[in-house]
């Protein structure tokens, strides 16, 4: 194999660190929820990366797995988001301190 | 240069960039829109390493549903822009940017420290066979056939969830 899996991994730390990123910097709660996203996506790819190298199917079997949780992640979560922009007509994450004592 | 190598630069250099694009843009909308190609361009590099079914999967769930979801929902919304990036605490984003470069850099010095690449022969027609539908569904539905149930119920709750949670009145 020519390309070496090492650039995959490097890739994957990447994208994950561009999430975390995001998450501790943005103020937008959607942006918020994109970054998680994107390191569920990096991790995805961690893991497909392993199991096409080892030639083993769990690992994509977990890539699937881990797509069902973003999407119902996703689905609660902007639930959530909908609920608290009712109610504050904001989703800046600054405002939103009700539970903040 | 072989075609692997090439379709790796290409696609990954478009995940690279896209990623950046997401944290950084801001608008919202464009953001969703950089992370829908940083997960086309995901699809892609799932084809170069032979995960097929993934690729597609990745392409429908993630490029389709849920940005779809996360446009109607910003949609729904209509959120104020934010400041520029670096014009809102920018020492904050510098210090938060400076640690996350930190750790980057340790995962990467473990990356290369444990050489994986001297460790795993990979056989391109084990890998060819990992990633095929029937491969695939032969695992989830004899081994993996408990958590595939749980995965089934845990979107039926969540679907429960949303809908109680959105919903206009709480009486």
């Amino acid at each position: 194999m020519t390309v070496p899996i090492e650039f995959y991994l490097v890739l994957s730390a990447f994208m994950f660190s561009a999430g975390i990123v995001g998450v501790l910097t943005r103020r937008n709660a959607i942006v918020v929820f994109m970054s998680i996203e994107l390191m569920l996506n990096s991790a995805n790819l961690t893991l497909i990366t392993f199991s096409s190298f080892f030639g083993d199917t769990v690992g994509q079997l977990f890539v699937f797995f881990v797509m069902t949780v973003a999407a119902a992640e996703a689905a609660v979560g902007l639930a959530i988001i909908i609920a608290i922009f009712r109610n504050k007509l904001t989703i800046n994450i600054d405002e939103i301190n009700i539970l903040k004592w | 240069m072989s075609l692997e190598l090439i379709l790796f630069i290409v696609f990954g250099s478009i995940c690279a960039i896209t990623s950046v694009f997401v944290i950084t843009r801001i608008n919202p909308v464009i953001s969703a829109l950089f992370l829908v190609v940083n997960f086309a361009s995901l699809a892609g590099l799932y084809l170069v390493l032979n995960a097929q079914f993934i690729a597609i999967a990745q392409v429908i769930v993630y490029a389709g549903a849920i940005m779809v979801f996360f446009l109607f929902v910003i949609m729904l919304l209509n959120p104020e822009s934010e400041k520029k990036f670096f014009s809102y605490k920018p020492y904050i984003k510098i210090f938060t940017i400076v640690v996350v470069a930190l750790v980057f850099i340790q995962i990467i010095y473990m990356i290369f420290l444990a050489q994986p690449s001297e460790e795993i022969n990979r056989e391109v027609a084990k890998s060819v066979s990992a990633g095929t539908i029937e491969q695939i569904g032969r695992e989830l539905f004899t081994n993996y056939v408990l958590p595939f149930e749980a995965a089934g119920y845990l979107l039926l709750a969540a679907t429960i969830g949303a809908l109680v949670i959105a919903k206009k009145k709480f009486e």
